[in-house]
């Protein structure tokens, strides 16, 4: 069943980001996703950018034809929503380093919102193409988070991935828990940081999703569904998985290599 | 407990209760979880001849109490890409049926070699989604398109072959009775009931498709009724589906005329483990009814032809 609501705010986070705003009643929590319909058009998972209250978000990069027709969404307009579905972060640990890459920040900010809010301690080590495309960086420095920067230009920031911003945190700093979401590439990077000194990595993946219901497969990721076991997984659940990093499917069903 | 071991269409399973087409079964690790967690055997995906992406989102509409409304499109990888995925179940030991659909008797013999190579123990042909143009009911919704279909599979293969046949007709025994005559192993009954939602607000379909099929409880009285009139009419086997959720479900399937059942809605609801609660739970209520095999209770419903005494 979907709940048709209005949006109520469009906001143009980077260039080519934008946060979508909406009244939805449901409890959320930071990790679960929803079903956007755009009547007429398409239904797409999006994680929760903003879980708290009644007005929740949904945070979108434009990617492909959908996302930007997604994002000339305008306040007013209908749209569908069902959910939330899937696992959340577990938001229990006291210092959290918090890796980034591109859009990733949609899922992690709120949950570095929450944690902050119970008074736990976060850095997030957050990544982008350029400057301009720091996705919630001031979000997550006006939530008391300490936020190291890296872009691939340089232009803020160390200039590189942030995952090597990410191995140095882990290489001098203690944290409880490692909480990222990107390119799976940049994932296994972090996850390989961390396995030294035994810091527990969260993942929150993506595949493509059609039922989210946990029928139709599509987003099969070894022997998970991500829409019901997923989408937040421990780093040793994906450790066997050789899709991780390796393959996704298309809407068919087809194996895409990264 | 009851032996739920039974054979029918040539396959010997070790429990009735097969994974249904188009669930999970887009990957070979899926159709092995499902095989692992107690499934008697696990049907794929329906396969045609070229790769589908399905239909554009929403495919899925949810009821709380009656079961699922989807038209996904049949998305497929295709039949070139898919024996890898086959592959994968095999090697971990799973009983596999083959689903295919095709646009015309001709593509659904060729589909069936083509699957048949993989390794499958069966073929379910599928000539009853609902939901897709040139496929399913609009190519075998009639007794002549069943039997010239079945046919023309049965020619080019020597394994058994199933026919899933629709419940959108007012003759499903008619159909099943083609499937027969083409030479079908077995019969399966019933696929998705076609159905519609509406949202109200939008004044528009819920479902890109507008049309979609339904399944999951709803639908079990009508998959019942229809397994009835075809164990009447057929002596080969017949395959149950339709809204199975739990054992009583299934033993009335099961005494209705079934030999072998199919669950998908409820894997989607509950996972893989309704797998082995199933069998657990059949076994248990076959014992306390008095039998002792699955097998003696098939189709013990039809016998009670007079009125109980008052």
């Amino acid at each position: 069943m979907r709940t048709v609501v209005r949006v109520t705010e469009r906001v143009l986070e980077t260039p080519s980001t934008v946060t979508l705003r909406f009244r939805y009643a449901a409890e959320a929590d930071p990790g679960q996703f929803v079903m956007v319909w755009l009547p007429g058009d398409d239904e797409l998972p999006m994680s929760l950018s903003y879980t708290d209250g009644p007005s929740k978000g949904v945070t979108i990069k434009a990617m492909g034809g959908t996302s930007r027709r997604v994002q000339s969404i305008r306040p007013g307009d209908p749209i569908g929503i069902r959910g939330p579905y899937g696992n959340r972060f577990d938001l229990s640990p006291h210092r959290v380093l918090i890796v980034s890459g591109g859009s990733g920040a949609a899922v992690l900010a709120p949950a570095a919102q929450r944690a902050r809010a119970s008074g736990a301690a976060i850095t997030v080590a957050l990544g982008a193409t350029k400057a301009p495309e720091l996705l919630f960086r001031d979000r997550f420095r006006d939530l008391g988070a300490r936020v190291e920067v890296a872009t691939d230009d340089g232009s803020e920031g160390s200039k590189g991935f942030v995952t090597a911003v990410a191995e140095h945190l882990l290489a001098t700093e203690p944290f409880d828990a490692v909480w990222t979401c990107g390119p799976e590439v940049m994932m296994k990077k972090v996850i390989a940081a961390a396995a030294p000194r035994s810091v527990p990595v969260f993942c929150s993946m993506e595949r493509h999703m059609k039922c989210a219901l946990g029928m139709c497969d599509a987003c099969a990721l070894g022997p998970f569904h991500v829409c019901v076991d997923g989408p937040v997984f421990p780093a040793e659940k994906l450790e066997d998985v050789p899709d991780f990093g390796t393959f996704h499917r298309d809407p068919s069903g087809r194996r895409v290599s990264y | 407990m009851a032996d739920l071991a039974v054979r029918c269409a040539g396959v010997s399973l070790r429990n009735p209760f097969l994974l249904a087409s188009g669930i999970w079964g887009e990957s070979g690790v899926s159709l092995t979880g499902a095989w692992n967690a107690g499934a008697g055997g696990v049907i794929t995906k329906s396969i045609g001849s070229v790769p589908r992406p399905g239909y554009p989102n929403p495919t899925v509409e949810t009821y709380d109490q009656w079961g699922l409304l989807n038209a996904m499109g049949l998305p497929n990888p295709g039949i070139d890409e898919y024996p890898r995925e086959i592959e994968v179940a095999r090697r971990a030991g799973a009983t596999v049926i083959g689903s295919v659909f095709g646009g015309s008797a001709e593509e659904f013999a060729h589909l069936a070699s083509k699957m048949a190579a993989t390794g499958v123990a069966a073929l379910e042909l599928n000539l009853s989604c609902p939901h897709a143009e040139g496929f399913g009911t609009e190519v075998g919704g009639t007794p002549a398109d069943v039997e010239r279909i079945v046919r023309a599979v049965t020619k080019e293969v020597t394994l058994p072959v199933i026919a899933k046949i629709t419940p959108n007709t007012n003759d499903a025994a008619g159909l099943a009775l083609a499937a027969e005559r083409g030479g079908a192993a077995a019969v399966s009954a019933i696929n998705t009931l076609r159905a519609l939602a509406i949202d109200v607000h939008l004044r528009r379909p819920v479902l890109s498709h507008r049309l979609g099929g339904l399944s999951g409880p709803a639908i079990k009285p009508v998959g019942l009724a229809c397994v009835w009139q075809i164990y009447e009419k057929v002596k080969i086997p017949v395959v149950g589906v339709g809204g199975i959720a739990t054992a009583q479900d299934a033993l009335e399937y099961v005494m209705a005329g079934a030999r072998a059942l199919e669950v998908g809605t409820q894997v989607t609801f509950e996972g893989v483990g309704v797998f082995g609660r199933l069998s657990r739970e059949l076994s248990a209520l076959l014992e306390q009814l008095g039998f002792s095999r699955l097998e003696d209770a098939v189709g013990v419903a039809h016998a009670a032809t007079s009125l109980p005494p008052d």
